[in-house]
């Protein structure tokens, strides 16, 4: 792991180039989590030390494999469970004050909700939670509706909502009370690709208004799309956070050839990835051997189709975390316990 | 607080009153109330006493079965479905949780009984009876049903549906039975014997302080005094009991 990847800020309010001393919405500092098997009492690490800060105004998305630790990192932060060691803030207060929470919106991972209320009940007792008044309410729950694309579905039951509604509307209960922090788990998992791009449009829209987004996803691609940072949790350790830029290396590392009318698969370099048809799919390591496949090309009338940079994405940066964490023998005794992976989520 | 305990306590009603279970006890006790008067045939000159027993008796059965039932799912179903999770990360206490969810089922088990007492009158209406003593003794009926929930969410809040549903029964049972423990305390030997029949005696719900059914069957007078102090240990028992639940409630983990 470089230094350069790993910008945490454990503690305290931070000092940003350009933007003078602020505080962190949501701060971790050395947070550890553990839990003790019924049957044999021994105890399993999900979280060790972890530590990070999400600053305001940005979408922090939290990535990593099943088990990783992330929704219990997100269980820690709304108070759901406690943290053995180390300490959580919100907004600079401690994260078990009632009253700060007035101030985030919530969606869990596949969420489930009361059955027989319907989605505009739903949306109301929520916004009751929040003491807002009978005619807001009304208002609130109406431009949600609409916002998250369930504006003629309000008056079904909840029970009658496929997966996809339910996380719309799941969606629609975090905003009801126009959080500055909005922590989703999971936002995209249950969607179609229509319903994840308003997902996404979305979270783009709480940014462009001022709000701060945490989220945490398997959907890599979405995250490398919206995210102004990421954290990679890899077994319970954060393994690297910050941009994508800094995270990952935007140099080269491979091309793509695509070329049709190659009549046989001997190649002067390089390898063959796929053969459709007439059409294949070369791939070459360095731009000496791109010339070299391009000159022989050239000489045997086939017809190049399309040439592809390959750069390192965070699936590739995931990959080799979690590859890196096993050879070093980072395992914490949890990720090698099936019921872990219940756990920690 | 009020708000937001109430705001809980409604939502809790309207997902009850849109449950089927609870239409399916409503209509097994409306069903086994009308029975009585098929039963009542059966005797000759106890008509009266029959009807009013049975009725009572079906009251009370289907009631306590709503409490317990609805009571040990409350609060571990919410855990179990995680429709908690949505409710805890709002501003509002683990306690106007639990005190929300009593409240949605104290009001439930009024509309409730309401229904069954108003049923229970009209099949009394029928022979022409009429007896003020039994909205007394269905008042008091309540009142157990009330603490019974108390219990069952105390459990819902400790263990499994099923586990809270054991347990909250049995303490059904031994409520109703406690006069023996007071009975054993006089024929034991040992002081540590006695001791231990005593405390339990205090401890352990006494559900006999709800139980008027005689008195109001044989038409025996109901003293105000011993309503009042139903209700007072309604109050003070099923206060701590809630506190109880709210404690564990607290810290509890909500994997």
């Amino acid at each position: 792991m470089s230094a350069r990847r790993l910008r945490m800020h454990p503690r305290g309010p931070k000092r940003l180039p350009h933007r003078g001393l602020i505080m962190a919405v949501l701060e971790l500092s050395r947070v550890s989590k553990s839990y003790i098997t019924h049957l044999s009492l021994r105890k399993y690490w999900i979280l060790r030390d972890l530590s990070l800060a999400v600053e305001p105004g940005e979408i922090f998305g939290f990535i990593g494999t099943n088990g990783a630790g992330k929704t219990t990192t997100i269980k820690l932060a709304l108070g759901l469970i406690f943290p053995d060691s180390g300490s959580i803030r919100l907004f600079g207060e401690a994260a078990d004050r009632v009253e700060v929470r007035r101030r985030i919106g919530f969606l869990p991972e596949n969420p489930y909700f009361y059955d027989y209320l319907t989605g505009t009940e739903f949306l109301d007792f929520h916004a009751r939670l929040f003491g807002i008044g009978a005619a807001d309410r009304r208002r609130r729950v109406g431009e949600l509706l609409e916002r998250v694309g369930l504006g003629n579905r309000g008056d079904r039951q909840l029970r009658h909502y496929s997966k996809g509604m339910l996380q719309r509307v799941g969606l629609a209960q975090a905003l009801v009370n126009d959080p500055e922090l909005v922590i989703l788990d999971e936002p995209m998992s249950g969607l179609d690709p229509i319903g994840r791009r308003e997902v996404r449009d979305i979270i783009l829209d709480l940014k462009a208004r001022g709000r701060t987004v945490f989220f945490s996803t398997h959907i890599l691609s979405d995250t490398e799309m919206i995210c102004d940072r990421v954290g990679m949790l890899v077994r319970g350790s954060l393994k690297a956070v910050g941009t994508i830029d800094d995270l990952l290396t935007r140099e080269v590392r491979f091309w793509e050839v695509s070329i049709r009318g190659l009549r046989d698969d001997r190649l002067p370099c390089g390898q063959i990835v796929s053969r459709r048809e007439d059409l294949v799919l070369a791939r070459v390591e360095s731009q000496q051997e791109l010339k070299r496949l391009l000159a022989f090309l050239d000489g045997r009338g086939a017809a190049l189709v399309s040439v592809t940079p390959g750069r390192q994405s965070l699936e590739d940066l995931l990959i080799q975390e979690v590859r890196s964490a096993a050879d070093a023998g980072d395992a914490l005794p949890a990720a090698r316990d099936s019921g872990e992976e219940r756990h920690a989520g | 607080m009020l708000a937001r305990v109430s705001a809980i306590a409604l939502n809790t009603f309207r997902e009850a009153i849109r449950n089927r279970i609870l239409y399916l006890l409503l209509i097994f006790a409306v069903a086994m109330i009308s029975c009585a008067q098929i039963l009542s045939l059966l005797t000759v000159g106890s008509e009266e006493k029959i009807i009013k027993d049975f009725g009572l008796a079906s009251i009370e059965l289907f009631g306590v079965l709503t409490s317990v039932f609805i009571g040990i799912g409350l609060v571990s179903r919410e855990i179990e479905r995680r429709t908690v999770y949505t409710l805890l990360a709002k501003p509002i206490h683990r306690f106007e949780f639990v005190l929300g969810k009593f409240g949605g089922l104290v009001i439930t088990l009024f509309v409730n009984t309401a229904v069954m007492m108003a049923w229970f009158f009209v099949v009394l209406q029928v022979k022409g009876i009429f007896d003020p003593r039994l909205v007394t003794a269905v008042a008091l009926l309540y009142f157990q049903f009330l603490l019974i929930t108390a219990i069952a969410i105390f459990f819902s809040c400790l263990s499994s549906p099923i586990l809270s549903g054991v347990m909250t029964l049995a303490f059904y049972v031994i409520g109703h039975l406690l006069w023996s423990l007071d009975l054993l305390r006089d024929r034991i030997a040992s002081p540590a014997g006695k001791a231990l029949c005593g405390v339990l005696y205090y401890l352990l719900p006494n559900l006999g302080n709800f139980d008027v059914k005689g008195e109001a069957v044989h038409g025996l007078p109901i003293p105000p005094a011993a309503v009042g102090f139903a209700a007072l240990y309604l109050l003070l028992y099923g206060s701590a009991v809630l506190a109880g639940a709210c404690a564990i409630f607290q810290r509890k983990e909500l994997q």
